[in-house]
C-alpha cells in the first residue's frame, strides 16, 4: 500500500513537472498574454473612455507627444489604420504624453485625428508596465489580453497584418 | 577614462550632430563606472517630466526638455557657476537618438558657453531600452504628477 501510494505521489509529480514545462514553453498559452489595464479616461473633447468598453475590439494603444517626431510620423498612418478597419473592429487609441498640452489640440487639428486622443500621465504609464521612451504601442486582442508591444517606430506592414490577423479571430 | 573631455570648441561637424561613435558621447557602461568613481561628472537630465519621474539615472538633476526655452534658460542657469572645466554628462532618451529633440541644444549651448568636458549619453533606442532594459541602476521620483 505505501509503494503504490509512492508510485501515485511521483507520477503526480511527474504529471505537474510536465504542465509547468508545457505552460512555460506553449507559444499558445493564453497566460503568455497580459490583460489589458482597465482604464477610464478622458479624451481630449471631454469625453469618457472606458477602456473595458472596448472588449470585442481589436486596439492599438499608442503612447506619444507632439514633440516627438518619430511619434509625428507615425500619426497619419494611424489615421490610415483607423479609417480603413473601423467597421472591421479596429479602434485606435493615443495617449499622449506632453510636459505642456499647448500644442497638443493644434497638432489633433492639424493631423486630423480620427481616433480619441488622451493625456497621459505616470499613472497610466505605470499600468502599462511603464512607458521609458517614445513612441511605445501595445495591441489589444478582441479578448482584451495584450498581444504585441512595439517600442520606437512601428513597422506598419507588419502590424496591419497583426491587426487583421486579429480581427479575424475572436482574440 | 570613463568620462572623455568633450572635443571642445564646437568646431567638429560632429559636435552638434552627436553621431552615434563620435567623441562627444559617452556609453551606458563607462558612465556607470564614471559614476562610482572619484571623479563623478554633473549629471543633468534634459528630457521630458514624464520619463524622469518613472526612472532615472540615480543622482541625475532634472532640468526638463532642453528643446524648451523655459528648460534652457533653467539648464543654463544651473550650470551658470561651475567652471568650465567640469564634467558634465547629459542624458535624454526620450525617443530613438536621431530623432531625439532634445539633447543636441543641450550640448550646443554648453559647448557656447565653453564647457570644455561634455559629454552626451549615448541612448540608441530610449533610457527604457538601452538603460534600464540593461539593468543598470534606476531610482524613481517620489511624487507622480
Amino acid at each position: 500500500m505505501k509503494k503504490l501510494g509512492i508510485a501515485i505521489a511521483a507520477v503526480g509529480l511527474l504529471v505537474a513537472l510536465w504542465a509547468g514545462f508545457y505552460r512555460r514553453n506553449s507559444p499558445r498559452a493564453t497566460t503568455a498574454y497580459a490583460a489589458a489595464p482597465a482604464l477610464t479616461l478622458v479624451d481630449l473633447g471631454g469625453a469618457k473612455i472606458e477602456t473595458a468598453g472596448f472588449q470585442g475590439k481589436v486596439v492599438l494603444i499608442n503612447f506619444w507627444a507632439a514633440w516627438c517626431t518619430p511619434c509625428a510620423e507615425e500619426i497619419p498612418r494611424l489615421v490610415a489604420l483607423q479609417d480603413k478597419y473601423r467597421a472591421a473592429g479596429f479602434q485606435a487609441i493615443g495617449i499622449s504624453m506632453e510636459d505642456k498640452e499647448s500644442a497638443l489640440r493644434d497638432f489633433y487639428r492639424q493631423y486630423k485625428m480620427n481616433y480619441p486622443v488622451v493625456i497621459g500621465n505616470q499613472k497610466i504609464a505605470q499600468e502599462f508596465g511603464g512607458i521609458l521612451g517614445l513612441p511605445t504601442t501595445f495591441l489589444v486582442g478582441r479578448d482584451g489580453r495584450i498581444r504585441a508591444k512595439y517600442s520606437g517606430l512601428v513597422d506598419f506592414p507588419a502590424v496591419e497584418q497583426e491587426i487583421m490577423a486579429l480581427l479575424r479571430t475572436g482574440s | 577614462m570613463a568620462v572623455a573631455a568633450g572635443q571642445s570648441g564646437g568646431k567638429s561637424p560632429s559636435a552638434t550632430e552627436l553621431s552615434p561613435g563620435s567623441a562627444e558621447l559617452i556609453q551606458p557602461e563607462d558612465l556607470v563606472k564614471a559614476l562610482g568613481s572619484a571623479k563623478r561628472p554633473t549629471l543633468l537630465y534634459v528630457g521630458p517630466r514624464f520619463l524622469y519621474s518613472q526612472a532615472h539615472i540615480p543622482g541625475a538633476e532634472f532640468i526638463g526638455s532642453a528643446a524648451d526655452t523655459e528648460f534652457m534658460d533653467k539648464l543654463r542657469q544651473r550650470v551658470s557657476t561651475l567652471p568650465r572645466n567640469s564634467m558634465i554628462v547629459l542624458y535624454c532618451g526620450c525617443c530613438p537618438w536621431e530623432h531625439c529633440p532634445n539633447i543636441r541644444p543641450a550640448y550646443k549651448e554648453l559647448q557656447k558657453m565653453g564647457f570644455k568636458s561634455v559629454n552626451a549619453l549615448y541612448l540608441a533606442a530610449s533610457f527604457g531600452t538601452n538603460w534600464v532594459e540593461k539593468g543598470y541602476p534606476v531610482e524613481k521620483e517620489n511624487s507622480g504628477r
